[in-house]
């Protein structure tokens, strides 16, 4: 283990991960609770560190949080709109604002691919000299994405976290309680939304740099730490839950660390994640199975002949 | 206080599987009014309570509730004023969410005034508590329960508990029993009878019971081909047994009950 991973890759792959964590905490809301798969959240990704990139350039990396998550909102906004008020379909309507989005986030970039903020201060390098130089950038990432933890599980106990909640679960129900669940599902999409942005804004200000192809496969990666999260840590209680997309996050930022540690090349690095995405997705179901082959035998082999082995 | 006038909806209007669901109908139900409806299979039973809780919009004519025209108001705007049961046990709870949580948001048809950043408080948990002892159930201790667990019996008798939480205008029950068994379904009956009578709701109750349909409420309405063929209630009501009710039936509408639910019913 200590010549797999040393403490220099642990610190990044826990950075990457609780940074990250704000994905899955997205697709938590929208996938989980909502029952929307929303596969805007690519574009969203890049939106928000354009974004806050444009804003880190001019000088407020603070205030560019803020405004990342504005633009979070307003794709998350143009998702729903879709599909409450025009009747596209969740799927579609993602793929429609995804495509958009690529558009508006080359305009934001100044039509460039890349935008490099080097020369500019960061959220993290701002708080370099109180933290020291080991872990400024693991104890920000942490502190925000706490917050955001934070703030996500007292909503989620609100009455309107509760309507958003119910929303997924039974909108017959949530009709009933005379909620509209187009406003409900806005909501939701929003919030998801701004924390999607929010990820891609601490990346940029993290690797000083964005790209136009930063978010391609995000929403694959996300849903991968959510299941990893929800496979160990359960889905009993919100609590868990979220504290489940940290873990998964994390433990994805592991994986990806031991196979470049194992020295697969970084070009295959995409089919890596897919496996391990489609391990993770499916770890679950396997799991039930092995239990039911073993049942199966041990009912075969305990019963009088081979009734039940067909 | 509720009022259809001349109300028509029709499915699929200009192919082959053209359905006219209902067929002018016009009904007013008053204060305090209890009434069952009983009807041929296809009737317009549903089709008459998805009119009036807005699941879809009427075709031709209009809805009153309160001399208010709700004809073109959505059904979660409706819902403030109309609860809802379906035979569906599953249909009126949010199953991953807490007991507590599903009476949380029914109750927050009137808490509109309350920040929607609010939580719930000690009162209002006491309260529930309260209410859901009076279910006779045990759901009193298992308020932090997802509702998933429950039985059927005691998710209906939940949703019941849900939609007179606020008291509503008007109950729908559109056969809110039928897919219980017998046990259960007489305590949610016995549960409803009490409900309705505490709060004094007006309400309209679709079953398959012709002696339940006779036995509770104040008023019979008996539905074929999308038609109120029968209106009954006080004397002629009172005296009325379960064949009579047969009779009146196919002296109504021209031809025999043909709901394969009612006529099993009846041999019980």
């Amino acid at each position: 283990m200590g010549s797999l991973l040393s403490l220099p890759v642990i610190i990044s792959a826990l950075e990457l991960g609780f940074i990250y964590a704000l994905v899955a905490l997205a697709l938590f809301l929208s996938y989980s609770i909502l029952n929307i798969a929303d596969l805007s959240t690519d574009g969203c990704f890049t939106l928000g560190c354009a974004v806050g990139a444009q804003v880190v350039i001019m000088g407020h990396p603070v205030l560019a949080l803020f405004a990342a998550m504005l633009a979070g909102v307003c794709s998350g906004y143009i998702m729903a709109l879709l599909q409450t008020k025009l009747g596209v379909e969740s799927i579609l309507a993602g793929i429609i604002v995804n495509t958009g989005l690529y558009t508006v986030n080359l305009a934001v970039m100044g039509f460039s691919s890349n935008l490099s903020i080097f020369k500019s201060d960061t959220i993290y390098s701002l708080f370099k000299d109180v933290l020291g130089n080991t872990s400024y950038k693991l104890v920000v990432s942490i502190v925000i994405v706490l917050i955001a933890c934070a703030v996500m599980a007292w909503f989620l106990g609100t009455r309107l976290g509760l309507s958003i909640r119910a929303t997924g679960d039974n909108s017959d129900m949530v009709k009933a309680s005379s909620i509209n669940p187009g406003f409900t599902i806005t909501v939701g999409l929003c919030i998801s939304g701004s924390l999607t942005a929010l990820s891609g804004c601490l990346i940029g200000q993290y690797q000083k740099s964005c790209d136009i192809n930063l978010g391609t496969g995000m929403v694959t990666i996300a849903l991968a730490s959510l299941i990893i999260g929800e496979t160990l840590v359960g889905k009993s209680s919100v609590f868990r839950r979220i504290v489940g997309v940290i873990v998964g996050s994390c433990l994805y930022r592991f994986a990806i660390a031991v196979a470049l540690r194992l020295h697969i090349p970084a070009e295959c690095l995409k089919l890596v994640s897919a496996v391990i995405v489609a391990v993770a997705i499916a770890s679950p179901y396997l799991k039930s199975q092995v239990a039911f082959q073993r049942r199966k035998m041990a009912a075969v082999s305990g019963g009088k002949g081979g009734d039940g082995a067909c | 206080m509720l009022r259809l006038v001349n109300v028509r909806k029709v499915f699929n209007a200009g192919t082959v599987n053209e359905k006219v669901a209902l067929d002018g109908v016009s009904l007013t139900v008053n204060d305090g009014d209890f009434a069952t409806i009983i009807g041929s299979n296809g009737a317009g039973k549903s089709t008459l309570f998805n009119c009036i809780g807005g699941s879809f919009y009427v075709d031709e004519g209009s809805v009153f509730l309160d001399d208010r025209n709700i004809t073109y108001v959505p059904d979660y705007k409706r819902a403030v004023q109309i609860g809802r049961l379906f035979q569906d046990p599953m249909k009126g709870t949010a199953p991953h969410m807490t007991i507590e949580e599903n009476l949380a948001l029914a109750y927050l048809r009137v808490a509109k005034k309350k920040s929607v950043f609010s939580r719930i408080s000690q009162a209002e948990r006491n309260m529930f508590r309260e209410r859901l002892a009076l279910l006779d159930m045990g759901l009193e201790d298992r308020m932090k329960q997802p509702v998933g667990l429950l039985s059927g019996g005691q998710r209906q008798a939940l949703t019941l508990l849900m939609a007179t939480l606020i008291p509503p205008k008007i109950l729908l029950l559109d056969e809110h029993t039928a897919a219980l068994d017998p046990a259960t379904a007489d305590k949610v009956i016995e549960l409803t009878k009490r409900v309705v009578q505490e709060n004094h709701l007006a309400c309209l109750m679709i079953t398959h019971n012709m002696h339940s349909a006779l036995e509770m409420g104040n008023r019979t309405l008996m539905m074929d081909s999308g038609r109120i063929v029968l209106d009954i209630s006080g004397e002629e009501r009172a005296g009325l047994t379960v064949d009579g009710l047969l009779e009146k039936f196919s002296a109504g509408a021209g031809r025999e009950l043909d709901n394969d639910r009612i006529l099993f019913s009846k041999i019980e």
